[in-house]
């Protein structure tokens, strides 16, 4: 019998030299280690791998021509169905789909999928070998696509290859929805998420930016002169607990924190001259792996003492496995079991600590966690110059308001059909304007279900 | 990009400029406001429409410099472009024939009340408007809005023009003179508002205030414009800039204002230096 391999750890920095700086921290894999890498893949007949996928990649086809050392054939194999591989390389939660079907799992560890996906696009970029994208016949139908964030650049990518003419909508000045004001530089370099928009570019699509759809043009507008429209408009308005002193200076909602760094680019003030102001002792607020960027990005730009204020435990964390490692490699202090529950601020109305109080896991509740409650007595206080709330966010309420026939849950997600159709004839919509807040890949699978079924519709 | 087609100066910091966005000119109600950056690495800051000509496809700004990213704006000349404007934004102004309406604009908000002033004419309303200011000098758009006010009233600090004290002054006087107000607008600083709003709650006479809070994506999405209202967390950018004025916390509003004061000096320190040295 072969001797089993063991999985190829990628390389990283070293927290000492990494905390200083925005730069990425895995080194990814050498030529060496990816080959030998995709070699562990044994090419299963029913690869399940394929079926965790939200963009169905061919993922045994591409990781045979890399195990063979052909990875210009290996990057085209995943660009037939995902327009973003250096970002779903770095982002994806692939511990949660395509490696945890993987069949190598069971008995030791799965294939770097993941790892594999992201050394191919670096190797791509690295070669400069800008594929020349392959588009089918044009065709003459115009598409109308609401957000450059990862749901609509996968719903105008794949309809640019089915030879659609598709223009892309931003209400920002800056493309990429979440990758570029969310996802932070050190996570996923703003330089990569361009090299990937200027890919899907390639195909085509044309993209317009400061246009805010709701207000500049209605959906209905869009629909005369576009023959399909797709939402995919995103997060909206930050989440807040409703307990006293949240509007303190110094307390901030997470999609402000990291939108200032990563979309205004505060990190270089005063060269960027959107400024942000950061105490010694920052408390973040929440398990998910936003808290985690907002506690990371505090410790870059300088804070002395970071924590992260999570009412379960460890366990019941939101946010994947590898990021709350690398917190806590970095120094991130994890106050579990605890609820903030007021805010006092000094005499200038500046947030000066946290009053909170010890939870403990009672009953599960209705999401299969242990419900978190309260112990009677036992507030106690953090000292804190600097909140960053990250509870999540709804909806993007703009157009939702602004059109009155899309049908809306009560708490404000756009209504779907399987195939991704909204209440208006002719409209879809996908990621975390119909899932409040969820990840890239499950919006990029929603921009790809949301093609299918325009193109489906169109050849009707 | 959006280019600049006029630019005059109003006062010593306050210039106007006539902007080429046929988009946003298309779409835009009077109370609503735009997103500027006027260059790649400056901030994003919202900005009163002043006025708007649909068939021409102009926008009109009124801005005055207070730091950083208006005085690049300021810097900027006649055929420069700006890099981006993102408009229209926010709920238009509720228009429908009040009766009689008192319009009030302080400072740079003077300007701001201009298309609101000329909707509400247009809806058949009489409009006494009153604007005040330090002094002479930045006391703006007198004469346009005398041609669309039924009684225009002015104020200066130092008396320089018009009756030297406050708007709230006038109000008072008006409401004293026992003419039934249907509504007040207020468009200002926030103290200014806030006076404004202490004269007309015990009288329960509806004023409306717009309020220019701090601002980031300005779509709905970062939260910083969040105000108290009535008890509740409102979204400037989304939820108005309009708002009651009777039931919004200002002191929580002017504390958030100031909250990146010294970081904004400095950074107008570091634009004031670049443009010095060209």
């Amino acid at each position: 019998m072969a001797e089993k391999k063991l999985r190829k750890k990628m390389g990283e920095r070293s927290v000492v030299e990494r905390i200083t700086d925005f730069q990425e921290v895995p080194l990814g894999y050498t030529l060496e280690e990816a080959i030998s890498e995709a070699k562990r893949c044994i090419q299963c007949k029913n690869p399940q791998c394929v079926k965790g996928c939200p963009v169905e990649i061919d993922i045994p086809g591409f990781l045979k021509y890399l195990a063979l050392g052909n990875f210009e054939s290996a990057i085209k194999k995943i660009k037939e169905t995902n327009s973003l591989p250096a970002v779903c390389g770095r982002v994806c939660p692939q511990e949660e789909q395509c490696e945890l079907k993987c069949v190598l799992g069971v008995k030791g560890e799965p294939v770097g999928i993941g790892n594999l996906e992201r050394f191919l696009a670096d190797w791509e970029r690295a070669e400069n070998r800008k594929q020349k994208a392959e588009s089918g016949e044009k065709k003459k139908d115009k598409i109308a696509v609401v957000g450059s964030g990862p749901a609509g650049l996968t719903c105008a990518g794949d309809l640019a290859r089915l030879g659609y003419q598709i223009t892309v909508f931003e209400s920002l000045h800056v493309t990429g929805g979440v990758l570029t004001y969310g996802i932070p530089e050190f996570r996923l370099p703003k330089k990569i998420v361009e090299m990937e928009i200027d890919y899907i570019k390639s195909l085509g699509v044309e993209i317009k930016t400061d246009m805010l759809i709701g207000n500049v043009y209605t959906i209905e507008e869009l629909l005369k002169e576009y023959k399909a429209v797709f939402i995919g408009s995103g997060a909206g308005l930050p989440k807040f607990m409703d307990i006293p002193g949240e509007n303190f200076d110094g307390v901030y909602s997470a999609n402000e924190y990291l939108f200032r760094v990563n979309m205004m680019k505060a990190w270089k003030f005063p060269e960027y001259l959107t400024p942000i102001k950061i105490g010694k002792k920052v408390a973040v607020v929440g398990g998910g792996n936003v808290a985690m960027d907002a506690a990371r990005v505090s410790l870059r730009l300088g804070a002395e003492e970071v924590c992260i204020i999570y009412r379960r435990t460890k366990n019941e964390m939101p946010a994947r496995k590898e990021e709350v490692h690398r917190a806590e490699e970095e120094g991130i202090i994890f106050k579990n079991l605890t609820l903030p529950i007021a805010y006092h601020a000094d005499e200038k109305g500046w947030v000066k600590d946290a009053k909170c109080i010890q939870m403990e896991l009672g009953e599960p509740d209705s999401s299969g966690r242990r419900r978190p409650v309260p112990i009677e007595g036992s507030n106690f206080k953090i000292p804190v110059e600097t909140v960053i709330v990250a509870i999540g966010n709804s909806p993007n309420p703009l157009i939702p308001h602004r059109t009155p026939n899309l049908k809306t849950e009560r708490w404000g997600g756009v209504i779907i059909t399987n195939e991704g159709a909204t209440s208006i004839s002719g409209v879809f919509a996908g990621g975390d304007i119909v899932r409040g807040a969820a990840t890239v890949i499950s919006a990029m699978g929603d921009g790809k279900r949301a093609a299918k079924a325009i193109h489906k519709m169109l050849s009707a | 990009m959006p280019k600049i087609l006029s630019k005059e100066k109003l006062s010593e910091n306050i210039s106007k400029i006539v902007v080429e966005a046929p988009h946003v000119a298309k779409a835009t109600k009077p109370g609503q406001f735009i997103v500027v950056v006027p260059t790649e690495n400056a901030e994003r800051i919202p900005l009163t429409i002043a006025d708007f000509d649909k068939k021409q496809g102009t926008i009109t700004i009124i801005f005055q410099i207070v730091g950083a990213t208006t005085r690049i704006l300021n810097s900027l000349k006649e055929g420069d472009n700006i890099a981006h404007i993102l408009g229209p934004l926010g709920v238009p102004s509720h228009m429908e024939k009040f009766g009689t309406v008192v319009v009030i604009g302080g400072g740079v908000g003077i300007a701001e009340i201009y298309p609101v002033v000329k909707s509400l004419k247009e809806t058949g309303n009489e409009v006494i408007t009153i604007i005040g200011a330090r002094c002479k000098e930045l006391l703006i758009y007198e004469s346009e809005l005398r041609t669309q006010s039924a009684e225009l009233k002015t104020t200066t600090d130092d008396g320089s023009s018009g009756r030297k004290g406050f708007v709230s002054d006038e109000l008072k006087d008006i409401i004293n003179s026992g003419k039934k107000i249907d509504r007040v607008i207020v468009v200002g600083p926030v103290p200014m508002m806030r006076v404004c709003c202490d004269v007309t709650k015990p009288l329960a006479i509806k004023t409306m205030v717009s309020l220019n809070t701090l601002m980031l994506d300005a779509t709905g999405m970062c939260g910083i414009c969040r105000v108290t209202v009535g008890g509740e967390t409102k979204f400037a950018c989304v939820e108005g800039p309009e708002f009651d004025g009777h039931q919004v916390d200002f002191g929580e509003l002017a504390s958030r204002l100031s909250a990146y004061k010294n970081k904004e000096k400095e950074a107008d320190n570091h634009v004031c230096r670049l443009l010095k040295n060209g």
